[in-house]
């Protein structure tokens, strides 16, 4: 592994305000206003804590959507089986809603914008990477950052129209799909498919459950790719 | 502190009450897989451990050596900094006492740097990881210990936030200052007390 930068310590807990929510099936993408706003870098996570009542708190990790500088931090958040805390902002939670925030967290899977990178998420796991798209966009340099998502369809894929607008190539594996003009039957990326992404890349992103993590990092090596550029981020059961 | 309106959360049930540490949730039977680089594959005939530094011989061991000294069990709670617990679950290996009393340490040497196959490290005092609280273990459950896990061979120790039980350890180094690890240059706190949420640097 290389050497890691300069640690940024994740402040204090702050209150977050919602200030927009929209639900889509099993995602709920939600934007808060922070009472002290956080700098974070495309990439990075914060903890979201609720308080009932009584003073019993429960808290879970997210990654940030939005880009470094965006006023409102957003997150994207899904419907886990009986989960507690993304059960009730998928049921419960609505705009005006107060929740605990805390961040930035995480200075490893992170993309500041200079190195020519691919990333390869699956899933929710393509949040941390919408942010860095974001950011790419914003600085002006989206050739800088290859992306393959691998999805079963174009309908459960978080962010599926902003990644199609922004030149990720999305791989469906349970239905057909058009690429570049062009009739793609249902598969994971085939490595000719993803070998020009990879052309000149520096690092690898590879984002998704530990099952897609294991794949993806597999779909780096033989599209040539070294173990020792590739960080991974991998979610567990309990999101 | 803010009440977020209309949530009221899951309880506990009461046997399970008071092991949960402040800000974790119980997993059950689930264990979620938290890594940061590439996961090695290994062959048991593989791996192997070294005990080096400040030690009076410095020592290595294959895993069937390893596997050749008395074996010792954890059978208790794990506890991960992303919030998630582990409760009652068990893990059989080697205590680092028996390891450390072969190889002898200085006594200079206050600290350790666990290092993994992957380059990963991660530090911690020495004090911590004697008197029976840590291990080097290849055993979950009755089963050889999953590659995802950090298996053939993991560090275990579980008074610690989990990042301290380094996946594929292959070297522990003794020395008498306290160098950071992966983590611990990224933000994360030093030694990583559970019960006093040592979450990030700059928690108490």
């Amino acid at each position: 592994m290389p050497e890691p930068g300069t640690p940024e310590i994740p402040g204090a807990w702050t209150t977050g305000t919602l200030d927009q929510v929209r639900r889509d099936g099993r995602l709920a993408y939600l934007r808060l206003a922070l009472e002290t706003p956080f700098t974070h870098a495309a990439g990075q996570h914060c903890v979201v804590r609720l308080r009932a009542e009584d003073g019993y708190t429960a808290q879970r990790s997210y990654s940030v959507a939005s880009a470094p500088g965006d006023e409102l931090l957003e997150l994207c958040v899904e419907s886990m089986p009986d989960g507690e805390v993304s059960g009730h902002l998928h049921e419960e939670a609505r705009v005006g809603d107060t929740v605990e925030v805390r961040g930035p967290i995480g200075r490893w899977f992170t993309w500041g914008g200079r190195t020519p990178s691919i990333a390869v998420v699956g899933g929710t796991g393509v949040v941390p990477v919408v942010s860095m798209l974001r950011h790419a966009r914003a600085l002006g340099v989206h050739d800088r950052l290859r992306v393959v998502v691998v999805t079963r369809t174009l309908a459960e894929l978080p962010y599926a129209d902003e990644l199609l607008a922004h030149g990720a190539f999305v791989a469906t594996t349970r239905e057909n799909s058009v690429v570049d003009g062009r009739d793609r039957v249902a598969a994971t990326p085939y490595p000719d498919e993803v070998a020009p992404l990879a052309e000149g890349v520096e690092r690898a992103y590879v984002c998704g459950s530990p099952g897609f993590a294991s794949y993806g990092v597999r779909l780096l090596g033989e599209v040539g790719v070294r173990r020792d550029v590739i960080r991974v981020e991998q979610f567990g059961p309990t999101g | 502190m803010p009440v977020t309106r209309g949530f009221t959360g899951r309880r506990r049930p009461v046997d399970r009450e008071g092991r949960l540490p402040p800000g974790q949730h119980d997993v059950g039977d689930g264990w979620p897989v938290l890594t940061a680089e590439a996961e090695p594959h290994l062959r048991p005939e593989q791996v192997s451990v070294t005990l080096d530094g400040l030690v009076a011989t410095a020592t290595t061991w294959s895993l069937a050596e390893l596997q050749a000294l008395p074996h010792s069990t954890y059978a208790g709670d794990i506890h991960c900094v992303t919030s998630w617990s582990k409760l009652g679950t068990r893990f059989t290996g080697v205590s680092l006492d028996v390891l450390l009393e072969a190889a002898g340490p200085l006594e200079r040497a206050t600290h350790v740097v666990a290092e993994s196959v992957t380059g990963y490290t991660t530090n911690l005092p020495l004090e911590h990881v004697t008197g029976g609280r840590a291990w080097v273990v290849w055993d979950h459950e009755g089963r050889p210990l999953p590659p995802e896990h950090g298996g053939p061979l993991r560090l275990l120790v579980p008074h610690l936030y989990f990042w301290k039980s380094a996946k594929w350890v292959s070297r522990i180094e003794l020395t008498d200052v306290d160098r950071p690890g992966f983590w611990e240059r990224y933000g994360y706190h030093d030694l990583g007390d559970p019960w006093t949420e040592q979450r990030y640097v700059g928690d108490a």
